[in-house]
């Protein structure tokens, strides 16, 4: 009897914590911007070029999410002028995963005209939050 | 059962192998049942025994890929015949990640088990019951959530 209190336990602990994971997906966070004179230049090497605004997206190969934020975050960069989508692969930027604090993927770090990091995002994205990401980039204009 | 054109798109790789994303789901339903029977059971015999069923399937599943286990026989050849056609698919590198993860969880409590350690195994039932159930109920991708932080313990252990 205990043992089918503690399975009911478990499960139902399982599935209050897969509706808050659930919840969190792509949820789109405005990050405090730090200020430097050309951000952009810290980025050199990566494929990460200036532009109005870019996605820059940190994706693993074992990461099925990322590939529908890749498709979501690419459409959008098609759509929209002056807004580029740049993604990483973790394994090949170790150092650029530890400097901006990547724990998960996909982490999305979205930069404004000046290379400064003024959203951020985790998890699955949908077109709807990949907007709300550009609208921060584009209005937060210093 | 692969599309002609892989719905696999963008960075890192492409033309990897393909599977259908509802496999490892059902894949990790029966693996959850199965665990929640090993919590039941309790540090027991019996349910060592299952917990090792458990782990010998996510140990071909570590190595071959989550469509290679004996679940993913059952789904491709009893399931998915009888499910809506799909040409939704997907990386079959992820799946194969989350049965490593598995794998590592319940082959450190059954070898505890069969070395007279019985309470490793349903403590090690439950913490893989989470996962799998997070697995089959939201789609959870374990590899989105621990590949970063395996990566960057590693990196931290060389430092």
């Amino acid at each position: 009897m205990d043992r089918l209190v503690l399975l009911a336990v478990v499960v139902v602990a399982t599935l209050v914590l897969g509706l808050w994971w659930s919840r969190r997906q792509g949820v789109v966070r405005a990050v405090r911007p730090v200020a430097a004179d050309d951000a952009f230049a810290a980025w050199h090497g990566t494929g990460v070029e200036p532009a109005g605004a870019v996605f820059v997206q940190f994706s693993a190969a074992v990461c099925s999410p990322c590939r529908q934020t890749a498709r979501v975050l690419g459409a959008l960069a098609a759509e929209v002028d002056d807004v580029a989508h740049v993604e990483l692969d973790v394994d090949d930027h170790p150092d650029l995963v530890r400097r901006h604090g990547v724990l998960r993927t996909p982490t999305v770090l979205v930069l404004d005209r000046t290379g400064t990091e003024v959203a951020r995002s985790s998890g699955a994205m949908s077109p709807r939050q990949a907007r709300e990401a550009l609208a921060l980039a584009t209005t937060g204009a210093r | 059962m692969t599309p002609e054109t892989p719905d696999v798109t963008g960075a890192p790789t492409r033309d990897v192998p393909v599977i259908d994303v509802r496999g490892p789901r059902f894949g990790a339903a029966v693996t959850a049942l199965l665990l929640a029977v090993v919590l039941v059971l309790g540090a027991s015999v019996g349910g060592l025994v299952v917990l090792a069923v458990v782990a010998a399937g996510f140990a071909v599943g570590a190595v071959r890929g989550a469509q290679h286990t004996w679940q993913g026989w059952v789904f491709a050849h009893w399931v998915r015949p009888r499910l809506a056609a799909s040409d939704e698919v997907e990386d079959a590198r992820p799946p194969r990640f989350a049965q490593q993860v598995g794998f590592a969880i319940t082959g450190v409590g059954a070898v505890l088990g069969a070395f007279g350690v019985l309470a490793a195994v349903p403590v090690a039932a439950a913490v893989a019951l989470v996962a799998a159930l997070l697995n089959a109920v939201f789609g959870l991708c374990l590899g989105c959530e621990l590949y970063v932080l395996l990566g960057r313990l590693r990196g931290a252990r060389r430092a």
